[in-house]
This record gives C-alpha cells, sequence and structure tokens, in this order.
C-alpha cells in the first residue's frame, strides 16, 4: 500500500431494488488529490458518494484511511422551508465547534459574521453555499466529498465556489471528491477523473482520457470539445 | 400537601412535554400525541376500575398502540395517519365498552385529587428521563430535518434515535394522562412548543420556551384548580392557549 493513498475502492457494486446501479467500479484516490467523478444524470454518482459514506449497502471494497471525511449533498436536497427557528451559528454548533473557528470560517469564505444570526434558509443562494462550504470545512476534515456545489448557482457564483474550493484545496492539503458536470473544472482542477455510467468509462488523468470520442460514450450524444491548454 | 405535590408533577411534567414537543412540531407530530393519548383509554378504564395508578394503565397501552401502528404501517403500506386513526378508534370504542359511566370524566379530562408522594417522585425521575433523552437526540434529529445524510454522516443511528423518540413519546402520553385525560394529552406537546415558536428566533430560546411554557401552563392550570374547583387538564390547556394567542401578537 502507498502511504499517501486515502481511499481505495475494489470491484463495488450497488443494488436498489434489485436494479444495478453501480457495477464493478475500482479505483484509488491519494492525499491531497482532487478527483472529478463524472457522468450523465442516473449514472450513479450521488449513489457512489454516498456508498462511500457508508450510507448505503454495497459489496466490493471500500477502505478509508481517514476517519477525517466531510460531505456536502447538492444544495438542492437541503429542506430549507418549515424548520424549526434555528439560525445559522446553532447549525453550526451541530458540529460542536467554538465560535471562534465559525468567525474564522466565516471570514475565509468571504460571510459577514452577522450571517451568522440569521435563520437557516433565509440567505440567498449564493451565501447559502458559502456557508455550507464552511460548514463542511469548519472540523478540518482531511477529505470533501462535494455533489454537484454549483447546481442552480450563476457562472459568477460558480467560479467563485470553485475559486474558493481551489484556495481551501492549496491551503488545507484537501483531498477532494468532487461530481460535477462542468468540464472546465476537470480540465482546471482535476488531478483525475472518474467517468462513469454505472461502471467505469474511463478513469486517469483528464488530459489522457478525455476525449472527444469517450465524452460521446459518456454522454451519448456530441460534446464540443475545446482541450484546455493552460493550467 | 396534595396541591404541592401536584404543582411539583405538573411543573415538571409540563416542562419535559413542551421541551419533546417542539422537537415532535419540527418533526410535524406534535398531534400524534393526541391519538396516542386516546389509545391509554382501555388502560386507564382498566386501572380505575381495578384502583391501581392510571399511568401504569396507560403505559403499556401506548406501547401496544405503537406497535400496531408500526405493524399496520409495515403490512399495509398505508399513511400513518390512516392507521393511527384505525388503530385509536378502535381503542376508543373498547374503552366505552366496559368503562363505567362515573369513571368516564376523569379518564377522559384527567383528576389530580389523589397524588401520592411515590407517584411524584415516579414521574420526576421519569421527566428527567424525557428531557434528557430528547435532548440527546435532539440536535441529529433537527438536522436530520435539513438532510437526513448530513445527519447520519454526523454519525446519528436513527434507529437508536427512534427508539428513543418514541419512548420518549409513550412516557409522556402515559404520565400526561393522570393530569390531561386520554383526551386532551396532545395540547402537553402542542400548545407550548406551537406559542415557543412563535416567539423564538433561536433554537435554543424556542427548545427551553417550549419547556417553560409547558411547565408554567401546568403551574397555572394546577392553581386555577385549586382556586376554582374546575378541573385542572381543562384550565392548563386554558392557560396555554392563552399564551398561544398572547404569542401571536410577539410572533417574530
Amino acid at each position: 500500500m502507498e502511504n499517501d493513498l486515502i481511499l481505495k475502492v475494489k470491484n463495488l457494486n450497488v443494488m436498489r431494488d434489485g436494479e444495478e446501479i453501480i457495477k464493478d467500479l475500482t479505483f484509488e484516490v491519494k492525499e491531497k488529490e482532487t478527483l472529478i467523478i463524472l457522468g450523465p444524470n442516473g449514472a450513479g454518482k450521488s449513489t457512489l458518494l454516498r456508498t462511500l459514506l457508508g450510507l448505503l449497502p454495497y459489496s466490493g471494497e471500500v477502505i478509508w484511511h481517514t476517519k477525517s471525511i466531510s460531505y456536502l449533498p447538492p444544495q438542492e436536497l437541503f429542506q430549507r422551508r418549515d424548520l424549526p427557528p434555528l439560525n445559522i451559528e446553532e447549525f453550526f454548533k451541530f458540529k460542536n465547534v467554538s465560535h471562534e473557528k465559525i468567525l474564522n470560517i466565516f471570514l475565509a469564505v468571504g460571510l459577514d459574521s452577522s450571517l451568522l444570526e440569521r435563520r437557516f434558509g433565509a440567505v440567498s443562494t449564493g451565501q447559502f453555499q458559502r456557508m455550507l462550504i464552511a460548514w463542511a470545512l469548519v472540523d478540518e476534515p482531511r477529505v470533501l466529498l462535494f455533489d454537484e456545489p454549483t447546481a442552480g448557482i450563476d457562472v459568477g457564483g460558480q467560479e467563485t465556489i470553485y475559486s474558493l474550493l481551489h484556495k481551501f484545496w492549496l491551503e488545507r492539503n484537501l483531498t477532494i471528491l468532487l461530481v460535477t458536470h462542468d468540464l472546465n473544472i476537470v480540465w482546471e482542477h482535476g488531478d483525475n477523473v472518474l467517468c462513469m455510467n454505472k461502471k467505469t468509462l474511463c478513469y486517469g488523468k483528464p488530459r489522457e482520457v478525455i476525449t472527444p470520442e469517450e465524452l460521446e460514450e459518456i454522454y451519448g450524444t456530441g460534446i464540443k470539445f475545446y482541450k484546455h491548454t493552460h493550467m | 400537601m396534595e396541591f404541592i405535590l401536584a404543582l411539583i408533577m405538573g411543573a415538571s411534567l409540563g416542562g419535559a412535554a413542551g421541551y419533546l414537543g417542539t422537537l415532535m412540531l419540527s418533526q410535524r407530530m406534535a398531534l400524534v400525541a393526541g391519538p396516542l393519548g386516546h389509545l391509554t383509554l382501555p388502560g386507564i378504564a382498566l386501572a380505575l376500575i381495578l384502583g391501581f395508578d392510571v399511568s401504569l394503565g396507560a403505559f403499556p397501552f401506548v406501547i401496544l398502540g405503537i406497535i400496531f401502528i408500526w405493524l399496520f404501517e409495515m403490512r399495509t403500506g398505508l399513511p400513518m395517519e390512516a392507521v393511527t386513526a384505525v388503530v385509536f378508534a378502535a381503542g376508543v370504542a373498547i374503552t366505552f365498552l366496559f368503562l363505567p359511566e362515573e369513571k368516564a370524566v376523569p379518564a377522559l379530562i384527567g383528576d389530580i385529587s389523589q397524588i401520592t408522594f411515590l407517584a411524584t417522585i415516579i414521574v420526576i425521575l421519569l421527566s428527567l428521563i424525557i428531557f434528557f433523552m430528547t435532548r440527546k437526540i435532539y440536535s441529529k434529529m433537527i438536522l436530520a430535518g435539513i438532510s437526513e445524510d448530513l445527519a447520519k454522516v454526523q454519525g446519528a443511528n436513527f434507529r437508536k434515535y427512534n427508539l428513543m423518540y418514541l419512548l420518549g413519546i409513550a412516557l409522556t402520553v402515559a404520565l400526561g394522562v393522570r393530569i390531561m385525560g386520554g383526551l386532551m394529552t396532545a395540547a402537553l406537546v402542542a400548545i407550548p412548543a406551537s406559542t415557543a415558536r412563535n416567539m423564538s428566533k433561536s433554537l435554543t430560546q424556542y427548545s427551553y420556551g417550549g419547556l417553560i411554557l409547558g411547565s408554567l401552563a401546568c403551574i397555572l392550570g394546577i392553581s386555577g384548580f385549586r382556586v376554582t374547583g374546575l378541573p385542572a387538564g381543562p384550565l392548563i390547556v386554558l392557560v396555554g392557549t392563552f399564551f398561544f394567542l398572547v404569542s401571536l401578537g410577539l410572533k417574530r
């Protein structure tokens, strides 16, 4: 085993209601790696993240070499209405962290500390997503699993979210597993990419495995392909 | 002396029920205590006929009711409120087949006239258990209302939590029927929680507001019984309702 290995997945299979959702996935993630998980809707990407977290039954091997893991589901899966009067600071206190730590992470994601007294959910979509990133990182995890972090956010907001993630990746030696549909992110931030549609379609460095033919196989239609030359 | 014991019993149970009620309201389960209270009626009837403690009679029937509701829901796939309606209606029907008419009023609206020291101590201890069990699961259950996956990743064990939650509800209902009767137990959990929600800006204010309001409603309702001789259960409900109406003006 390599010392910097943080996750090993071997022959992973997930069934739900008799249907095969994930078939025979094998991959590894090293410390400080950013693995992008790419695939069409219904490919099993979110199921994969939930399985890695032990939320779903599976067969095969999932071996984590850390317990310091944080997870953010897609924003649309958060219940923001009809909640009891919970303020944002109390939401952070669910993680048993100090007020000082909360203030620091708020500063780091560019949020005003006055938001801490706001009701959970009574903030804009962009602020809400930054707040969730802060929540995911406040207890200083080694690994972040992030499912479609920019769904429902405008282009400017998306850029901010990814810049933030990149900043934390640099500063904190984070390992990131990221589900996204955004090919730009694959080029700019992905160390490795796992393309899947229930089974593995491609796995490796984006520059080596993402080709027009591969994209057509993943999404089943012609995707305009602009290979980035900068990094 | 009996009055002081009733006050202490009411204050502790009212507080625990009000606190638990805030969690139940956030899970949209505040009304569940109603049908469960009705389910205790056969147990209360037995206790009144055979002369033992009404809470002892009520508790096994709440547990039995919860098991039946759970089993029927599993077997039929019907919504929980539908199977609850079936079970509690059957419970009420059975009660009125054999409950003597003169026992009907205390069974339905409670009776605090014969409270013993031992019963008071037991209620205080059980109220503390309800409070601490609820406090243990509170934040994870609220987090689960936002995202169940997040709560699980934070280490929430929902099998254990649901068991503690249901046990807390069952205990509250079984103890509550002594003061409120089988008819009005839901008021102990639903009204203080609703009032607290109207007045709170934070979860702490909300949860402890429910505790304080529940306790206060019981203290004032039981005091009202002492002064007027009217039954304590309905007075507690009316005090709670008064607080609720005041809270409408303070709604945040």
